[in-house]
């Protein structure tokens, strides 16, 4: 008999987790179902863990049972207190070393990036990077069923499934917002492993001196529930003044497409897409994008999709729940003033339920 | 004096792509190559530091012999040596055996010329894994600082940079200890023209090309094929989602087709799960 262990990567700064964590425990819960049967019947157990590395960051670990793990490998030092890629990577592959997990996940985020790829080369195995469909499956030859990790290549005209046959653990990269955030139960509970951490300041060559707020650029596209996004039909970086005024009527924020990050007409921070920020907003408006794949990849699984363009054969209008063709500087102030006017009915609504 | 090591990769242009449904690999042939962008800003950063502090550029690349046309490129903008990895043996690799390849071949140019300090590209156009830099540096065993958009300084005497680097919660300003590995974004440096005694080397330049007979020893259990543990199970194409319902404002008019997406919106409970209600 033998454990089956199916990893998470919890990713925390400054003791505020990352959501995609949850989102990958929601995943690796799935694939540890996937795998019930063929364990049940080799006698082996099944289980979902996570890894956290941090100072005072139980209360993380303690949330982490809430959303999937029945495990938590605690690094709790004050070494570890701020992300250094030496520090982390070397904690993280020596749990992994000991603990030998069949598939581990990791968070496509910055820090992600930057650490799984050092976790992956110390193990000497597979990453697959910005998988958007994970899966456990039967591979011919294959004694137990590997993770399938599909990933989109060459600008989403293809999708390529990778696997790792014969080295684990089967590692993956998954960006935030492409898998959703699962349910907590908060009477889930689980055991914290705590796993000391044996480096000394001295061992590691970098030293964190200062971090500059982003401020105004950090506009957290990713966990938009409203987004309003332009794209080249704007004709202009004025364009984005009108799309911020609807943004701000509904309690959104600005996207773009990759064209208007180009010319310049407004920030990286704003790019929806395959290279830009995956999303999935309770409501995407899409202004003037034509709706190039690598566009739709980043968007598609939005809650519902509004997109306005001139053109009726615009691709936009294929993940669109409603596709209004017509001039989006005659469609969004009429938007403006039919959200205000809704706006006001729902509030004389809220104010007569109240009384 | 300052010794940068640049590590290049040749790239399709992405406009002009095409995949062999056989292996399921990219098709190099007749499709217009370019330097990596994020690789050619790291090598203008790279330049742009040997002329402050005097010293020496050296590129390295793994790719087909097509690929010397790009260490010339590199030595056209400012690379004093470039050295191609090439060998049939090396093909199929993924990041994990490309990590190998390149590791053994930086440590050969540091045991004749140490090397202070590597420049990679943030991650190459054609996979975008960002993946091989992260690699290189842990195998061997020195710091990597990733998405660096600024360099402040170089300290050679203290062995010790300062960098900027971009992450979601602003910049983070990073002491490093040299030898390090960083990964560059495009902001690092711009990309210069030319001068012409540059531009006329290159023309002429013949980079070295290893192979695995030699000068770097290669194992041969973790190159190629051999030495990626990653392969591709199948290629397929994503499922067309179902079309979606296309009204035309122009017949209509625009208040009722604002009205008609709104009240759709509504009946699917959009608006009161935006406004705090229940979703």
């Amino acid at each position: 008999m033998s454990t089956r262990r199916f990893w998470v990567y919890i990713e925390q700064e400054e003791g505020v987790v990352h959501p995609v964590s949850w989102e990958l425990l929601g995943v690796a819960r799935k694939l540890a179902e996937q795998v019930r049967d063929e364990a049940e019947a080799n006698g082996d157990e099944v289980v979902v863990e996570g890894v956290l590395v941090g100072c005072t960051v139980r209360h993380i670990a303690e949330e982490a049972f809430k959303y999937g793990a029945d495990r938590v490998y605690m690094a709790d030092s004050p070494i570890c207190a701020v992300y250094r890629n030496t520090a982390y990577h070397k904690v993280i592959a020596q749990i992994a070393k000991q603990y030998e997990p069949e598939v581990f996940l990791i968070g496509a985020t910055t820090l992600g990036r930057d650490l799984a790829g050092a976790i992956a080369t110390s193990l000497r195995t597979g990453l697959t990077a910005d998988c958007t469909q994970l899966e456990m499956g039967e591979v011919k030859g294959a004694k137990r069923k590997l993770l399938l990790a599909t990933r989109p290549a060459f600008g989403g005209n293809i999708l390529g499934t990778i696997i790792c046959r014969k080295r684990t653990p089967q590692m993956a990269s998954v960006r935030p917002r492409v898998f959703p955030l699962p349910t907590p139960d908060p009477e889930r509970t689980g055991e914290i492993v705590e796993v000391p951490v044996e480096l000394d300041e001295s061992e590691i060559p970098m030293r964190i001196l200062e971090v500059i707020s982003a401020g105004g650029e950090n506009i957290n596209l990713e966990y938009a529930d409203v987004i309003v996004a332009g794209g080249r039909g704007l004709g202009g970086p004025e364009g984005f003044k009108l799309l911020e005024e609807l943004a701000n009527e509904l309690g959104g924020v600005v996207g773009a497409s990759r064209p208007c990050v180009d010319a310049g007409w407004i920030s990286y921070a704003h790019q929806v897409g395959q290279t830009g920020k995956t999303v999935r907003p309770k409501l995407y408006i899409a202004a003037g994008i034509s709706g190039a794949l690598q566009h739709k990849v980043g968007m598609q699984d939005s809650d519902f999709i509004i997109a306005i363009n001139t053109d009726p054969k615009a691709p936009i209008f294929d993940v669109a729940d409603v596709g209004i063709v017509g001039d989006l500087y005659k469609v969004i102030p009429e938007m403006i003033e039919q959200i205000k006017a809704r706006k006001a009915q729902m509030e004389a609504q809220q104010k007569e339920a109240a009384a | 004096m300052f010794h940068a090591v640049v590590a290049v990769k040749q790239v399709p242009d992405t406009t002009n792509i095409r995949i062999d449904p056989e292996t399921g690999n990219l098709v190099r042939e007749g499709v217009p190559a370019i330097m990596n962008p994020y690789d050619a800003h790291a090598l203008a950063a790279a330049v742009e530091w040997k002329k402050k502090l005097g010293g020496k550029v050296t590129v390295v690349s793994m790719g087909p012999p097509s690929f010397i046309v790009t260490i010339r490129e590199a030595v056209e903008m400012g690379a004093d040596e470039g050295y191609l990895v090439s060998d049939r043996k090396f093909a199929g690799a993924d990041t994990l055996a490309t990590s190998y390849v390149l590791a053994q071949a930086i440590k050969y140019i540091d045991e004749h010329d140490p090397v202070d300090m590597l420049f990679f590209g943030k991650q190459a156009i054609d996979g975008d894994t960002a993946q091989v830099g992260p690699g290189v540096a842990v195998r061997l065993d020195i710091p990597v600082v990733t998405y660096v958009t600024h360099i402040r300084e170089i300290d050679l005497e203290g062995q010790k940079a300062i960098v900027e680097r971009k992450t979601e919660r602003g910049i983070e300003v990073i002491e490093v200890q040299l030898p390090a590995l960083i990964t560059c974004e495009k902001e690092i440096a711009e990309i210069p023209f030319a001068p012409l005694p540059d531009l006329i080397r290159s023309l002429r330049y013949d980079p070295e090309v290893w192979t695995t007979q030699g000068p770097v020893e290669f194992d041969k259990m973790q190159i190629g094929v051999r030495g990626s543990p990653t392969i591709v199970f199948k290629m397929g194409t994503p499922p067309l989602p179902e079309p979606g319902e296309v009204i035309d404002a122009r017949e209509m008019g625009i208040e009722k087709a604002v009205k008609y997406a709104f009240d759709k919106a509504e009946a699917e409970g959009i608006f009161a799960s935006i406004w705090g209600g229940e979703a």
